[in-house]
């Protein structure tokens, strides 16, 4: 007869396998359940290394129920041997057990990681499938918003925002970043999350295979509107895909620099907007947090800055005194004036959370100022 | 007064910073202040605020510093979980049409301040105090190695809770996460008081946590009792020097990227800016460099704790104490090694990305083994299954869950596909819950009749007990599952209807993990009501193994009349083995050190200090500032800092307590 308190602990170790089945029942895993290659890979990996972790976890936990029981107080028919401290034998299994698993995961992790890496080129498309020797990657642009995504596919001169429309089985090369904060271009089905950064340029090599709609998001978190920086992404078939270029090149309007500096102010919720054609150079642009008409792009700076230090980026020198071109400033707007510096009037007030919303609040009066996040 | 006058004095601190157009919020406050007035009343009428002053505020008992610790803990731990409760209950119904109830304003201040929270004001403040507490009775001391030190650490970290507190109801706390990510936090995107207030809490709790972390070091090296070589430390002050000599190590790293990011909103500096060639990933890093070695800093006291109890009710000698020890050194030196596994998708190279990938999981190997290590202490023993004993278990079934998915995210292409998701956030409260926040119930329920001399009620120490183990199961599980699914973390509200079920589980989860925390609250409630039934007399109440036990419960002042002479790495069980007799004479003075109120002032400066340049009044931060060197050079012409208890009052207590606790 157990004792109460050991069929507690019996009822503590059964509940999570109780629960685990009632919850997995029907849902629609896409990290399980990708449509793409790269994701698909990731998905394998995560399931080998589950199953030979669960090695050495199984054993574990079950031994602690079964030690649990078996030497628990009330039960006289156990051995008990107070002075058990040390056996070299179980310290060696204790120790190589745990470590041959993490030496083969660490064996796996070493290729899988330089195999996946996202800035390497694919090999293959699909399972078996190598990437045709003559296939080119279509290239598509993105740009992390304040809050949207930008889709900008030069090969095609078109852009979109809010949806991600890739041909099926068609490598893809992503180039990424952001305007003003640390997004992660995140599409579950399509290949992991990559950080989309400011004044950086990331990469993501990836492929669909299956045509169908599902969701991508923004992993990280970049202020009030982020819950809604979704896009949808679609996988089409390969005319489809043409259509759908023809629909957008028929869709009116062209993203033009002047397009995307409105664009680049804080919006929340923005529905699917397609440009018929795409000024060249905005990608860069982004990079170079030169949108604004008359802001000095970061690499200009930067070059102006190396030939006043002497010219070589390797041997180069400090500059004697700061030189005019550092003047980069925020994407819009000017850069804000420190604490310090303010004059009494020019410090405002810190407001509480209730502060009511009236007609007045600075986010109507100026919509694009880049202080002026909070859209209230 | 003109507009610049007021601006002048009151800095950016307005009518709309009070919470007066919002109903519930201001009635919170309403209630909040008469509890507050009622509890000033309560103590001004009972006459003892004297009494309080004089014994507690002031004290430099390290059992006092510890008590305070673990009070300042629970409190939070209120209100972070509060904060958990809002979140889950938004996430249960913000689906489509319906945006909940909180509006992303809010919601983002809310996991914000829950992350903050429960890391600075939750976690560190129960992990210090129990160290506090417990250690220099395990290793026979008196007292720490700075009494002072230790009183104003303790009222530096309780100034940064107030702080935090403070924006509850003045003002806003930040919407930038937990670390306050740049370039987010920096002042072209979060201008108002929200990540100042975060600022200020943070760095002046900080130096309080840091120069904790030196005493607690130094007492372990220097005032251990005779003959307690390092390796018959026991196990939990093991822990604990190695996760004091971390804190050493890390907090600088995240002091300075906090001073940094200070300097960039109050002076105008691009370190963390976009612009200028200011780099934000480098204030990631920096706060990483902090972030993982703080994990461990939480956690391994939390495996000491499990040690310790594991042996005490196993009845049993620690199995493999030296590889115990060795495990946790190694823990301590890895854990520097890993912090890049929290942006792998920051876009570094696959040989970076892989050695901080495998680093990662070289730290599961000595956990394992520690893992291992209890299971055999359980092996071949007469394990009792009390409250703290139940805790150790579920941690053990709960935990390697948590380390699983840990190993598996520290796989970088795996990491692609999990990192911000809720699948990490899953992972996390899996360690932390699992890991941390078990041992510190256990912890609290083992020495709780050291501390107080009675025991906590066991009916409601269940009820916490299985409170929090059901309710955590069922909170968490669904959300690894929705991590699976794709859903990234901090999110406030959804379009997909699918995933609602789950999060109304986790909202249900979390109610249960409320019925535990009401549980612990009843179970100190009740144990107090029912304390002459619960009452130890003996010191020793668990049959314990170290020498924390040989002493009464509570202790005196002084801990210890004569410091213990240890030979055994269970020194209290070797003592009793061998007939451990008590002395009965021959007491002499004890030298102890002197209560000063220097701590308190320093910390009410730092706050006032905090609060000025939170609101931009310069004035009252330039006074409080110098206020504060006045204080600390002037408290070192205090030289009346010691004292001697007379031998026939040591002789007294002494007595007075002997017939209640003899050695076995």
């Amino acid at each position: 007869m157990p004792s109460p308190d050991s069929s507690l602990m019996r009822r503590a170790a059964g509940l999570p396998l109780l629960v685990l089945p009632l919850l997995l029942g029907g849902c629609d895993m896409v990290v399980m359940n990708p449509t793409g290659d790269v994701a698909y890979q990731q998905r394998n990996l995560i399931l080998f290394s589950v199953g030979v972790m669960l090695l050495i976890i199984v054993p574990v936990m079950v031994l602690t129920v079964l030690f649990a029981y078996r030497y628990r107080h009330g039960n006289p028919n156990k051995t008990y041997d107070p002075s058990f401290d040390h056996s070299t034998t179980l310290e060696l299994v204790i120790w190589s057990c745990p470590l041959l698993i993490i030496i083969a995961l660490s064996a796996v992790t070493w290729t899988s990681t330089h195999l996946l890496d996202p800035f390497r080129p694919l090999e293959r498309v699909a399972p078996g499938v190598p990437v045709p020797a003559d296939a080119k990657p279509l290239n598509v642009q993105v740009v992390a918003l304040d809050w949207k995504w930008l889709f900008i596919y030069p090969d095609l001169g078109i852009a979109t925002v809010n949806e991600l429309a890739l041909p099926v089985n068609v490598p893809v090369r992503f180039s990424i970043t952001s305007t003003d904060q640390f997004n992660t271009f995140y599409a579950p089905t399509l290949a992991g999350m990559i950080y989309a950064m400011p004044t950086m340029r990331s990469e993501l090599n990836a492929v669909l295979n299956k045509p169908g709609e599902s969701r991508g998001y923004s992993g990280n978190y970049t202020g009030r509107g982020y819950s809604d920086m979704r896009f949808k992404l679609r996988g089409v078939e390969g005319a489809d895909f043409d259509r759908w270029v023809a629909d957008v090149k028929a869709a009116g309007s062209g993203l033009e620099l002047s397009t995307l500096v409105e664009l680049i102010k804080p919006s929340e919720k923005v529905p699917v907007m397609r440009f018929a054609s795409v000024q060249d150079g905005l990608f860069d642009r982004a990079v170079n947090r030169c949108i604004e008409p008359g802001k000095p792009c970061m690499v200009d700076v930067m070059r102006q800055d190396m030939q006043a230090s002497g010219g070589h980026p390797h041997h180069s020198h400090p500059a004697p005194a700061m030189p005019p071109g550092r003047e980069a400033g925020p994407l819009i707007g000017d850069k804000p004036k420190p604490a310090l510096e303010k004059a009494p009037n020019e410090k405002g007030t810190g407001p509480n959370v209730t502060k009511p919303v009236g007609p007045d609040s600075p986010g109507q009066l100026k919509p694009g100022d880049a202080q002026n996040r909070d859209l209230q | 007064m003109t507009e610049t006058t007021l601006k002048t004095i009151f800095g950016r601190l307005g009518w709309e910073s009070f919470p007066i157009h919002e109903p519930i919020l201001f009635g919170t406050f309403v209630v909040v202040a008469l509890l507050g007035l009622a509890i000033v009343g309560a103590v001004t009428w009972f006459r003892l605020w004297g009494y309080l002053w004089k014994e507690w505020f002031t004290s430099v008992d390290h059992k006092k510093i510890g008590i305070m610790y673990v009070i300042l803990g629970i409190i939070m731990l209120l209100r972070g979980f509060a904060d958990a409760l809002m979140m889950r209950a938004q996430q249960a119904i913000a689906f489509g049409a319906n945006e909940g109830y909180l509006p992303a304003h809010h919601y983002d201040q809310i996991f914000t301040a829950h992350g903050t929270i429960m890391i600075f004001f939750v976690a560190i403040p129960l992990v210090v105090g129990l160290i506090n507490f417990v250690m220099p009775l395990q290793i026979g001391a008196r007292d720490v190695a700075f009494p002072f030190l230790n009183n104003l650490s303790f009222w530096l970290t309780a100034a940064g809770a107030v702080l935090t507190m403070t924006s509850l109801f003045i003002g806003e706390f930040a919407r930038t996460g937990w670390l306050s990510y740049a370039p987010l936090a920096g002042l072209a995107y979060s201008p108002d008081t929200g990540v100042d207030y975060y600022l200020w809490s943070l760095q002046i709790a900080g130096v309080g946590t840091t120069l904790s972390a030196i005493n607690m070091v130094a007492t372990i090296i220097k005032m251990r009792a005779p003959g307690m070589t390092m390796m018959k430390l026991p196990v939990f002050c093991w822990t604990a020097l190695c996760s004091n000599v971390l804190a050493i190590a890390i907090f600088p790293a995240l002091t300075v990227a906090f001073f940094l990011l200070m300097l960039d909103r109050y002076v105008g500096t691009n370190f963390f800016t976009n612009e200028l060639g200011g780099a934000p990933m480098m204030y990631w890093n920096m706060v990483w460099i902090w972030g993982h070695p703080e994990v461990y800093v939480l956690v391994l006291p939390a495996f000491g704790i499990y040690s310790e109890i594991t042996s005490t009710f196993a009845g049993k000698r620690l199995f493999g104490y030296t590889s115990m020890v060795y495990a946790t050194v190694v823990i301590t030196i890895l854990s520097y090694l890993v912090w890049l596994h929290h942006f792998f998708t920051m876009g570094a190279g696959p040989a970076v990305n892989s050695f901080f990938g495998i680093a990662t999981m070289v730290i599961s190997i000595p956990t394992g083994a520690k893992v291992f290590n209890w299971l055999f202490t359980m092996y071949r023993g007469d394990i009792r299954f009390e409250l703290p004993m139940m805790w150790v278990v579920a941690f053990m079934l709960t935990f390697v869950v948590g380390g699983m998915t840990g190993v598996l995210l520290a796989i970088p292409p795996a990491d692609f596909v999990l990192h911000n998701s809720l699948f990490l956030v899953a992972h996390f409260h899996n360690t932390i819950i699992g890991g941390v926040v078990f041992g510190l119930f256990a912890a609290m329920v083992y020495w709780f009749p050291k501390a107080f001399g009675f025991k906590l009620d066991p009916f409601w120490g269940k009820v916490a007990f299985w409170g929090w183990v059901v309710g955590y199961w069922v909170a968490w599980t669904p959300i690894y599952v929705v991590g699976l699914m794709g859903t990234t973390r901090r999110v406030h509200h959804f379009d997909d209807p699918s995933i609602q079920p789950y999060f109304v589980v986790a909202a249900i989860g979390a109610l249960i993990i409320l019925v535990g925390i009401l549980g612990f609250v009843m179970s100190i409630v009740m144990g107090f009501v029912k304390r002459e039934e619960l009452r130890d007399t003996t010191g020793d109440p668990w049959d314990g193994r170290t020498l924390e036990w040989s002493t009464s419960s509570p202790p005196p002042a002084y801990n210890f009349a004569f410091l213990p002479v240890v030979h055994d790495l269970d020194a209290w069980y070797d003592m009793k083995a061998r007939g451990y007799q008590r002395p009965a004479g021959e007491f002499r003075p004890i030298h102890m050190p002197r209560n000063t109120g220097t701590g308190v002032i320093l910390a009410g400066l730092s706050l006032a200090l905090g609060f000025g340049m939170v609101w931009y009044m310069w004035w009252l931060a330039a006074l409080s500032f110098i206020g504060l060197l006045a204080v600390a050079v002037g408290h070192t012409f205090n030289f009346k800092r010691d004292t001697f208890i007379p031998a026939a009052e040591v002789a007294a207590t002494e007595n007075a307590r002997q017939p209640l606790a003899v050695g076995a």
